[in-house]
């Protein structure tokens, strides 16, 4: 038998990491010249289709998604619709229809034309609940969908103020009829196709996916030609990812971590995005008196909390609607005043020696800083004659006790709305029979029933703003802060934010 | 008891511990807060839409009944279709075990070879500095989890000399020619060694944080083994017959004392495909750990069974070739 010398041992072990390091140097991104752009994205793509399953409904899996297909209106990174596959919409003059105008020249990834027949169908299959999208419940509101030249026309069922909006929002997606149905489901998730900016090239479940330029692209070709989207779902190894040169892009990541990359050899951006932090008050044991409510209200200190624990990226918000929403009305304020909450506390015989006590609820690490956050509230909060206990819980079971209204009497969550309507923050958030809100007071289920069906759109905006301010005076809800979403680029490639929290490949450009 | 009575009887007790661990993962997950339909609810929807989402996936039926239409459907080779990916469960753990039977080889071969030069070195040099050095750094190696290696490996080869990749288990720009999902095995059947040293560069780091706890586990055993063996009659003999303490070692104490190591790097092999879930989840790697949390996440019922029962599969499995092997090499045993 041979004999292993210590110097074989170690000329052996010196060659493979000399080839591994060769290996990989010679893999590895170069930050000057950008040909292949490498995005290290926070999540996972579990499925293609972006009209159905627990997918369609992920805001953060969006920016995927729009990279590939197009939303039958196009969203601006302010939030604004703009024309987009449709380049006009409406109803008609009773409210009983609407009529949509499909872009003309535009072609399907597989070269195919993008045709009226498309977005009829597509409408039409997600508002069949067999087809189990679950915002069926929007799409189901229209019916008779049928084409009329290059016009789009369905009836409406039931008025939805928001119908449009939703075409740029969850589920609002435009899918190849002709290629569907001949693929199929899973011909289709194995090889999807769509009229977005980027075609999916190579796809690795778990792992990435390799997206080509689509130089027919009716918005005009991106800039990068081939984009590597890696999914990488730890924020160290996101960091890491960046920070050694192997990815060019990455975001969501701690904000001190931004600050450093940035601070060094990095660029960052950072931009409010319509992601908002609150904590919900469920009506029951304490929280159906005001004053513990108001107390609660008044006790914190938002800018303070932003400026400590978020390196002040965030903005605090007095409402469920942010600055870029709709119905945001800046005259709403609930000031930080921590001797008006120990007042109201006292009328209903509390102080801090005798603290009115309830449970709140939270995530722990699923969003930035959420549970440290909760515990400088319960810090403002003993200060003034609160104690709260602190649960933590998984976001899993947070979806399953909202829908229960089996909440605690406080619980921090995290409210997306891309789309900005108050319907989507205010009106889910808050209207007592949806399964996502804990409040039932009939009161507030009084002041918002009209607004669903209001058709009058400046009345029905200036309604929500009333809703919004009677939430304030009586506490309902304590809004936190408007989250800011971090961004870390290497140098040669800029990046635009989007509003909306979706990273967009199409977005970047060189520079 | 003979070794086919042996064989037939782990195989009874295993069908039992799979059936057992079915019935606990089934129950556990559905009594447990997080319920899938929940999860995608859209702001707005009725009691009308939760109850369609209910019955889409098949969760409005009793517990009792959806273990039933489960097990049918397993015994048939259909553990059902993941709720978020939509595809079958089957299809899916078997794509993404490849990669973590790789990683945890790879991860068992890394730590028995420093392992072993560890436990070497040490008996070759007890009583010295060198000995005391390689204990520290066991008891170094032992108290810190895997996961925390992995943050270091993350920051010395991947950020300040950057020499391996980060994540992933291979480059996106590499054409894959294979037929299995055993790329590293295939890479080297086909002599495909560039593809060879991109997977390498990439498991590299995951499995040597993955290999560090075993490797300490193996070289504080090893070396006790050796200890023991050094003071038998056989290899004071073999030292009077002039051999040197390298052949000693190697040669007449290594082979006796190497036994009690193989049995528990055997058991200890399914504790390293438990720590591939973590490990998976940091480097990014597209095996079935990685998987796994985002079922659990997600609250992906079928996808968590599918997964729980393949682990189950591999973990008994695997106890049951040790115990075989042991028999095997056991005369008393071997033979009743």
């Amino acid at each position: 038998m041979t004999k292993l010398s210590r110097r074989g041992l170690l000329k052996a072990s010196a060659a493979t990491v000399t080839f591994a390091a060769t290996g990989s140097f010679a893999s590895m991104v170069a930050a000057q010249e950008i040909d292949e752009l490498i995005v290290a994205y926070n999540v996972n793509l579990p499925s293609w289709d972006p009209t159905v399953g627990a997918s369609a409904v992920n805001p953060t899996i969006q920016g995927l998604y729009q990279s590939v297909f197009d939303q039958y209106i196009l969203q601006k990174p302010d939030l604004k619709p703009a024309p987009g596959l449709l380049t006009d919409w409406g109803w008609n003059e009773d409210y009983s229809q609407v009529w949509m105008d499909v872009r003309e020249g535009v072609t399907w990834h597989d070269g195919s034309p993008f045709t009226a027949e498309d977005v009829a169908w597509s409408l039409a299959r997600v508002a069949d609940p067999a087809t189990g999208s679950p915002i069926q419940f929007v799409w189901g509101t229209l019916e008779n969908h049928r084409v009329e030249g290059n016009r789009v026309i369905a009836d409406v069922k039931q008025f939805d103020p928001t119908i449009f909006k939703w075409m740029y929002f969850l589920t609002g997606y435009v899918l190849p009829k002709a290629y569907y149905e001949k693929v199929g489901p899973d011909g289709f998730e194995a090889a999807p196709i769509g009229t977005g900016p980027y075609m999916v090239e190579k796809y690795e479940r778990n792992a990435y996916v390799r997206l080509k330029a689509n130089e027919n692209y009716w918005g005009g070709a991106p800039e990068f030609k081939t984009v590597t989207i890696k999914f990488v779902t730890d924020a160290a190894a996101r960091v890491a990812e960046v920070e050694s040169g192997n990815s060019h892009v990455t975001l969501e990541i701690p904000y001190e971590e931004f600050d450093r990359l940035k601070a060094g050899k990095l660029n960052g951006v950072t931009a409010p995005i319509s992601d908002i932090g609150m904590i919900f008050f469920n009506d029951i044991d304490v929280m159906t008196d005001p004053n513990v409510r108001k107390a609660a209200v008044m006790a914190v200190d938002k800018q303070a909390i932003v400026d400590r624990l978020l390196s002040g990226y965030g903005v605090p918000i007095d409402t469920l609607e942010t600055p870029e929403y709709d119905a945001y009305d800046p005259t709403i304020k609930t000031p930080y005043d921590p001797e008006g909450a120990k007042a109201l506390l006292a009328k209903s015989g509390y102080s801090t020696d005798n603290p009115v006590k309830f449970t709140i609820q939270t995530t722990r690490g699923f969003k930035p800083k959420d549970y440290e956050m909760v515990q400088a509230i319960v810090g403002l909060w003993r200060r003034v004659g609160i104690e709260a206990t602190i649960e933590v819980y998984e976001i899993a079971k947070h979806y399953e006790l909202r829908a229960a209204d089996q909440l605690a009497p406080a619980a921090f969550y995290n409210w997306g709305n891309s789309v900005g309507d108050p319907t989507t923050s205010t009106g889910f958030a808050m209207y007592g029979p949806s399964p996502h809100s804990v409040w039932d007071g009939q009161d507030l289920i009084d002041m918002i029933n009209p607004l669903w069906g209001e058709k009058d759109e400046a009345k029905r905006i200036d309604g929500w703003k009333k809703v919004d301010r009677y939430i304030a005076e009586n506490a309902l809800v304590l809004p936190l802060l408007q989250y800011e979403q971090p961004i870390v680029f290497a140098s040669g490639v800029k990046v635009t934010p989007h509003a909306s929290g979706a990273l967009l490949p199409a977005l970047m450009t060189r520079g | 008891m003979t070794l086919i009575r042996r064989i037939l009887l782990r195989l009874l007790t295993t069908a039992i511990t799979l059936f057992g661990v079915a019935v606990i993962v089934f129950f556990v997950i559905r009594v447990v807060p997080g319920n899938p339909v929940a999860m995608m609810l859209p702001p707005g929807a009725t009691d009308d839409d939760i109850a369609r989402l209910k019955a889409l996936y098949g969760l409005d039926k009793t517990i009792p009944e959806q273990f039933l239409i489960w097990l049918g459907g397993v015994l048939h080779g259909d553990f059902g279709t993941s709720i978020t990916t939509r595809q079958p469960v089957l299809s899916l753990v078997l794509s993404r075990l490849p990669a973590t039977i790789e990683l945890s080889i790879m991860a068992l071969v890394i730590a028995m070879i420093i392992g072993g030069a560890l436990a070497l070195t040490g008996t070759r040099k007890r009583g010295t500095k060198v000995e005391g050095t390689i204990d520290v750094t066991n008891g170094v190696a032992l108290s810190v989890p895997d996961f925390l290696w992995g943050l270091v490996l993350i920051l010395l080869f991947g950020v300040l000399w950057p020499i391996f990749h980060i994540s992933g288990r291979i480059s996106p720009s590499i054409d894959l020619p294979f037929s299995t999902n055993f790329y590293l095995f295939e890479s080297v059947l086909r002599l495909r060694f560039d593809i060879w040293a991109d997977l390498v560069s990439h498991m590299f780091m995951p499995s040597l944080a993955l290999a560090i706890p075993l490797a300490a586990i193996i070289a504080q055993l090893l070396k006790q083994s050796l200890k023991e063996t050094m003071h038998l009659d056989y290899v004071t003999l073999a030292r009077t017959k002039g051999y040197d303490e390298n052949h000693v070692i190697t040669r007449e104490a290594l082979p006796n004392a190497v036994l009690p190591t193989l049995t528990l790097i055997g058991v200890q092999f399914t504790f390293l495909i438990g720590g591939t879930v973590i490990i998976e989840r940091l480097f990014s790697y597209e095996g079935l750990g990685n998987m796994a949390i985002d079922a659990v996440i997600n609250r992906d019922l079928p996808l968590i069974q599918g997964i729980v029962i393949l682990f189950a599969l591999i973990f008994t499995a695997v106890n049951l070739v040790v115990d075989l092997t042991y028999a095997a090499l056991n005369p008393r045993l071997r033979n009743g």
